[in-house]
């Protein structure tokens, strides 16, 4: 394709046209667009246009990306119990109208305050929103999802306690988010050990307390953890504080806060998090929102913008990003993150989550999803050929085992439009015949009752 | 300093809260309570101190508060490298279409080749964009990218036997550049500019020493210049060994019109929030997808998006040299979702035409606010221009009064203080998305702001009188961190 000449093609994202062009060129005294680009070199210059579909109208887009989206199987058309560090709640109606406000929208990160209170505000409720939430003291503006804030977590420890090059990981922390922090980590000469669980799925203390030994900088676990047990925080930070470690809490269940002890009544120093769960669709794994929250004494060497309450020169209270000198565009090299755009956004989603559902509605979001999981516990208890494979306390998801492999039991709950739960084989060895399944407010008695029906169907269809 | 009471849309949500209010309803549970479901030890008690609001509430609190922002719907927004251009509607519809939004990122592939589809096709245009054989489309931010595209450097470097030590990083670069470098393992080594504020080739090439690993550049600069010189950049390094990272924060300047592929390049991350149109949000979300040349393609983060021969497509987990997984899941998907609809929307032509018009419009402020401000490097600049204020400082006005008094006149300011090589910097970005008469206004703003810092100084120095609130005490902010709202 040739070149299109860029006084006639017109697009209708950019405003000026051909006459603004020239007039344009006339005010900078060149005679074309072209003589604008002379400091790149011809030879690298392309001499045709991208090989790429388009331009396209919103009628061709919308057909086009709605036939894919048609390809897919979700929770539009089938009954969800997918779990794994990415929930589906109740989405308040309000919260997507207030986001597409394009004073929220279309800003950027506040860096202007006094053009900038709306955001500013916003995330100053949200750090306030966290530490109530976890019980610790001070919140960041949010870091990019779960797994990262857990690397950022850990690279804060070490920090913190220095001359320690081991952290000790529970194994049944997300394997994601573990992955991701064995990335993160590769070239810092860490050392990551893992601790297992025992029959109740809950962390292994006994292999705990021998793995944290003085060089241990942190021990992090996740609660609830990746197989949906509640840990003994109380146990796990007696063993740590004994090792002079840095306690890390993770939650991917961030509504799990509104009813469980949080991490900061146990005297965890940092707890981070996916507040995904806050209402925000699970659209495949982004965008969602890492949290950050830790001790007072340890805000310093927090990563990610914060922002704080001051006053304006006529005394009126505002709120400005600060406490920068910690960040990459002061401190470069030795910044406390290299994290710059995060999930503003998605935190003032998060934000509005909060503050609608209130202290009442996050209390019970929590209580409806112990009360569901554990009548869909009790009723595929009672079926024989069904075992839940860990006995541990709960919130709103377990592990379920049957004599037949995962994958061929979800694909006849497929069948009957159920996502009937996550393959753990996929993440540890031995787990072939074992699926995750979550439960929130969604769920009705119905869809519980069918899924105990189609998987003893199921079972019944394996066995024959 | 005593303060005023605060009008009561300034309350915070807290403050709104009254006991017994409620924002939410859900329907009755209905299945058997069981009291024993959790132990009580597990349990919290109330949440002290959390919200009790109704709906109406919320939506006025928030709808409030977005009224104290200024955003690039309601005008100019020239904050420079940050590519503040019109997010198009179509790609927020798009992205919530309930079989993309309600998809989940564990489901196995064969449940989500709308998404797979998705990503591959993205993956192809950004390579033929960026001419680039293999793109990563896992990190979420610009910064992300950056970290995932150093670790594949390091990665490789360690394969054929040594690391090496040091990243070279030009002095007008971002500040996420050496911070990504150094959590990827290295120390860094800054690059002086020259006087048209681009790198020497002699600079460079006594540099680069057998212990540097690579060039982290931004093409073009943060002063808006090109590096003519990128290709033999490269070759001096590819000589050495080392690699040629480019940050393509400023890619808007030269998408459709040249690639970073034909340049030698080996890594590119392109920050979609920006060229590509996705919403700002106040802070994120982004998306930092990565270019790779040919030799580092082992090394990129898992999984990757492949193709089968019958035109189905899944997830590759299975790269042993991979640097590992860079976050949990997919990437920002619905990011994606919104720049590859974007990408659609523009085409070829429109692509190439962001470019052109995006540097027209650059241009324009340069030849309208020369002579009313300091042009401290006179090379020809493509997408943005930097201005200082050393004009204005012999009546001591300085650049935090210039941007302070542009509030004043319905203007968001430029990017101001950065890059650090231009003392009291005024960095102006406008995008192809700016009407002439926008650009006309603002640069009308900023003569007009010329002329009171010669005339009434004190008017300037005392901005912005406007605003929702006025400049603040930001020393407080730091001495005596308030982080947090406190029932008083």
């Amino acid at each position: 394709m040739t070149l299109p000449d860029p006084l006639t093609d017109q697009h209708r994202y950019i405003s000026n046209a051909s006459q603004d062009v020239r007039e344009m060129l006339d005010v900078i005294g060149v005679d074309s667009i072209d003589r604008l680009f002379e400091t790149i070199p011809d030879d690298v210059k392309l001499t045709e246009l991208l090989d790429i579909p388009g331009p396209w109208s919103e009628i061709e887009s919308r057909r086009w990306f709605r036939a894919l989206a048609a390809k897919n199987k979700s929770a539009a058309d089938h009954v969800s119990f997918l779990g794994g560090g990415a929930y589906l709640h109740y989405q308040p109606a309000c919260i997507d109208q207030l986001l597409l406000r394009a004073e929220f929208l279309t800003s950027y990160t506040p860096y202007q305050p006094e053009v900038s209170q709306g955001t500013l505000q916003s995330i100053f409720e949200y750090q306030t929103h966290q530490c109530l939430l976890t019980g610790l003291d001070v919140a960041n503006a949010s870091l990019y999802d779960g797994s990262t804030a857990l690397c950022e977590a850990v690279l804060l420890a070490e920090r913190v306690v220095r001359k320690r090059k081991k952290v000790v990981i529970a194994k049944s922390v997300h394997p994601q988010y573990a992955e991701t922090v064995r990335t993160y980590v590769q070239n810092l000469g860490y050392e990551i050990v893992e601790v297992g669980w025992t029959n109740d799925g809950r962390i292994d203390t006994t292999a705990l307390l021998e793995a944290c030994t003085s060089d241990v900088f942190a021990v992090a676990i996740q609660s609830p953890n990746f197989f949906g047990v509640i840990e003994d925080y109380y146990a796990v930070a007696a063993i740590a504080d004994a090792a002079g470690a840095v306690k890390i809490a993770v939650i991917a269940e961030a509504t799990s806060l509104g009813i469980l002890t949080p991490p900061g009544a146990h005297g965890f120093d940092i707890v981070v998090g996916e507040g995904q769960a806050w209402g925000v669709p699970t659209q495949y794994g982004g965008p969602f929102v890492g949290f950050m929250v830790v001790k007072d004494a340890l805000k310093r060497h927090m990563p990610g913008r914060l922002v704080g309450e001051t006053v304006d020169v006529d005394g009126r209270r505002a709120y400005v990003l600060t406490l920068a000198t910690r960040e990459q565009h002061i401190r470069r090299g030795k910044a406390t993150s290299n994290i710059c755009t995060n999930e503003a956004l998605i935190a003032l989603a998060a934000n509005m989550y909060l503050s609608l559902m209130g202290k009442e509605g996050l209390r019970e979001v929590g209580q409806q999803c112990v009360q569901k999981t554990a009548y869909l516990r009790a009723q595929l208890n009672r079926i024989s050929s069904v075992s839940l494979p860990f006995s541990g306390p709960v919130y709103n998801e377990f592990a379920v085992r049957t004599p037949f492999p995962a994958a061929e039991i979800l694909a006849d709950l497929e069948h009957e439009k159920i996502l009937g739960g996550i393959p753990l084989g996929q993440f540890y060895d031995g787990f072939e015949n074992d699926f995750l399944v979550a439960v929130t407010e969604l769920h009705t008695r119905e869809h519980l009752d069918q899924f105990v029906a189609v998987l003893t169907a199921a079972i019944a269809r394996e066995r024959r | 300093m005593t303060t005023i009471p605060t009008p009561s849309e300034r309350l915070l949500i807290f403050e709104h809260s009254k006991r017994g209010r409620k924002g939410y309803r859900l329907p009755a549970l209905d299945v058997p309570e069981a009291s024993d479901a959790l132990p009580a030890a597990l349990m919290r008690s109330e949440i002290a101190d959390e919200v009790e609001v109704s709906e109406v509430d919320v939506i006025r609190h928030f709808t409030r508060l977005s009224k104290l922002n200024v955003s690039i719907d309601a005008g100019l927004y020239p904050l420079g490298s940050c590519t503040m251009k019109h997010n198009p509607r179509l790609n927020e519809e798009i992205a919530r279409t309930p079989g993309f939004a309600l998809s989940h990122p564990l489901q196995p592939d064969h449940q989500v080749q709308g998404n797979l589809s998705l990503l591959w096709h993205i993956e192809q245009t950004l390579m033929e964009i960026l001419g680039m054989p293999r793109v990563t489309l896992q990190p979420v931010a610009g910064a992300h990218g950056e970290l995932t595209g150093i670790l594949m450097v390091h990665k490789a470097l360690a394969k054929s036997g040594n690391a090496r030590k040091y990243i070279l990083i030009p002095d007008s670069a971002h500040g996420t550049n050496p911070a990504s470098a150094a959590f990827a393992g290295y120390e860094i080594k800054e690059l002086k500019s020259n006087s048209r504020g681009t790198v020497d080739i002699d600079t460079l090439a006594a540099a680069v020493t057998e212990d540097v690993a690579a060039l982290m550049i931004t093409v073009p600069n943060t002063l808006g210049v090109f590096e003519t010189d990128i290709k033999r950049f490269a070759g001096i390094l590819h000589e050495k060994g080392a690699y040629l990272y480019c940050d393509g924060a400023n890619l808007n300047s030269f998408v459709g019109i040249a690639r970073p592929g034909d340049m030698g390049i080996d890594v590119i991350h392109s920050n979609l929030h920006k060229t590509f149109s996705t919403p700002h949000g106040g802070g994120g979300p982004g998306a930092g997808p990565v270019g790779v040349s040919q030799r580092l393609i082992p090394f990129l983060p898992t999984p990757t998006v492949e193709r089968r021969d019958d035109g189905t497509f899944y997830l590759d987990h299975g790269h042993p040299e991979s640097i590992g997984r860079v976050r949990a899941f997919n990437g920002n998907f619905n990011v994606l979702v919104r720049a590859l609809t974007y990408m659609r929307s523009m085409g070829p032509d429109g692509l190439r035409r962001i470019a052109q018009i995006a540097v027209l419009n650059a241009n324009y402020i340069r030849a309208r606010l020369r002579g009313s401000y300091h042009l401290p490097y006179d090379a020809p600049s493509l997408h943005e221009v930097v201005f200082s204020d050393k004009l204005q400082t012999a009546k001591d006005v300085h650049t935090l009064d210039i941007a302070k008094r542009l509030m004043d006149y319905g203007f968001h300011p430029p990017t101001i203080y950065f890059p650090l090589i231009v003392a009291g910097a005024l960095m102006i970005e406008p995008t192809e998305s700016e009407p002439k008469e926008e650009l006309d206004a603002f640069c009308d703003a900023m003569i007009a702001i010329a002329r009171e810092c010669e005339e009434r100084p004190e008017l300037v120095r005392s901005a912005p009188h406007t605003t929702p609130v006025r400049r603040l005490d930001e020393a407080r902010a730091a001495r005596q961190p308030v982080l947090r709202w406190r029932r008083g």
